[in-house]
């Protein structure tokens, strides 16, 4: 059967050629030139992004019928609380093949989202504190969401100063690695088990299987903001991929040859 | 399987050779659980109320004492070196003295618990499940901290990092050991946390060796 051959012949030409373009990506001066050339399109688009957003946002969307104006700070806020659950998936994802296929870009990958991933943690708790004390009435409750988000903040705080008492790069790379694939297997339970309590966090207003319970005119512009912050996220990740593939390849030839 | 008892064995042996590092840990979880009453006051509901948290934030803390110490010496005189190159498996031997230090650090904690809570004014089912959560509890916090310990065995000055690394991923433990203890002593049932606590320990029993013999073999490096 020619066609079946064929057709097999096909898929392992394409096989080989996703294999081909992964370890391409894979080496530090071919990510490095593509890092360069993408990085002002994802930072310009997401500026383009946060303005059309924060006008939507604050601007042309109704006040909520319960909480007014208040309710505007979910523009940064959720954003944020997602971008944080997502620095952080890219971190145990690259740790994961770092320590799988020892890469090294997987490894400054990990490295570069973890301050970024802490950034944005941070701003979601504290924006979700100051939208908490006109709302709830209080500025924090120990409930299941904010206590994850805590404590997701204490994990990236922990990678990275492993990764600081660690003096050499290769070591630093696999023990903070398997720190944060130890993590990602504790975030589930530590998220579940503070579920236990009452919860006073509204419910959420976009990951639901049936329509989201949230007015269109105010949706979009909460979208439009999550894919700013997905592309500034992105943008800023390929800077310090950059900063760290120049930290660790200081002394080989290709660098010398850019930088003269 | 032998040789995870002969490790255990020689853990053993060299835990009671030096019983000051096997006391040590004990007495501050009892000292520290002495400062709350003396903090907060002699209200005995307060007390009743913050008392099985407050033992179970102490044994977290007393357990992090005791956990510096349990790669750190095999580290230094190279015997964690052996123990990598050995013939049998090194997630094996690293459990094994897991298996020691939960033996010699947190078993006579747990049997202490009650007694302390007296000073709580828990009442007897209180006592009991504290009893239960922190013998069914303490494995994971020894099989985590080991993970935490291997990847810092060969760090001078860790401690503090050590705690960093590991208090945030023994949040559910304590979550779910401290509220158990706490229904319990407000007189409810507490099967249901209790099987979840005991689903993290065997989660946590199947998972962390890997990860222990992992870090032992980067901090080998």
């Amino acid at each position: 059967m020619p066609s079946v051959a064929y057709g097999r012949q096909l898929d392992a030409i394409f096989v080989l050629s996703m294999w081909n373009w992964f370890f391409k990506l894979g080496s530090p001066p071919h990510f490095y030139r593509i890092a360069t050339r993408l990085e002002p399109w994802l930072m310009g688009g997401a500026l383009v992004l946060l303005v059309i957003g924060a006008y939507g946002g604050l601007a042309m969307a109704p006040p909520d019928y319960l909480q007014g104006d208040g309710f505007r700070i979910i523009y940064v806020h959720v954003p944020s609380a997602f971008l944080s659950m997502f620095a952080y998936s890219v971190m145990a994802v690259a740790s994961a093949i770092g320590l799988i296929w020892r890469m090294k870009l997987a490894f400054c990958v990990a490295a570069a989202s973890a301050p970024a991933g802490a950034a944005f943690t941070f701003l979601a708790l504290c924006t979700g504190a100051i939208w908490g004390e006109p709302i709830w009435g209080t500025w924090w409750a120990w409930d299941p969401r904010l206590t994850a988000e805590l404590v997701l903040l204490f994990l990236f705080l922990g990678y990275m100063l492993l990764r600081q008492a660690m003096p050499e790069t290769r070591q630093a790379d696999r023990a903070s690695g398997i720190l944060a694939v130890v993590g990602v297997v504790n975030l589930p339970i530590i998220h579940y088990s503070v579920e236990w309590w009452n919860s006073i966090h509204q419910g959420p207003s976009l990951m639901k299987l049936e329509t989201p319970s949230i007015d269109g005119d105010m949706l979009w512009p909460l979208l439009v903001m999550i894919v700013a912050y997905q592309l500034l996220f992105i943008g800023i990740l390929f800077t310090s991929i950059r900063t760290q593939i120049l930290l660790r390849e200081r002394n080989t030839r290709w660098i010398s040859d850019l930088l003269s | 399987m032998s040789i995870f008892f002969a490790v255990i064995k020689h853990d053993l042996a060299m835990a009671f050779r030096r019983w000051s590092d096997l006391a040590m840990p004990l007495v501050f979880f009892v000292i520290v659980c002495t400062l709350f009453p003396l903090a907060l006051g002699q209200d005995k509901e307060l007390l009743q109320a913050v008392g099985p948290g407050a033992i179970w934030v102490a044994a977290l803390l007393a357990t992090l004492l005791s956990l510096n110490t349990l790669f750190r010496e095999d580290f230094d005189d190279g015997s964690l070196e052996q123990l990598a190159l050995s013939e049998h498996p090194l997630s094996v031997l690293l459990l094994g003295k897991t298996a020691a230090h939960w033996l010699v650090a947190e078993v006579p904690l747990v049997l202490l618990a009650p007694l302390l809570a007296l000073g709580f004014d828990i009442p007897a089912a209180g006592r009991e499940a504290l009893l239960l959560t922190l013998l069914i509890g303490t494995p994971t916090l020894s099989l985590l901290g080991s993970v935490g310990a291997a990847l810092t065995a060969g760090l001078r000055r860790a401690s503090g990092l050590l705690a960093v690394l590991i208090l945030p991923l023994s949040v559910p433990v304590l979550i779910f050991g401290a509220r158990s203890a706490d229904l319990a002593a407000r007189g409810q049932s507490i099967e249901g946390p209790l099987l979840l606590l005991g689903g993290i320990t065997v989660l946590a029993l199947t998972l962390t060796p890997f990860a222990t013999a992992a870090a032992v073999r980067v901090t080998l490096d």
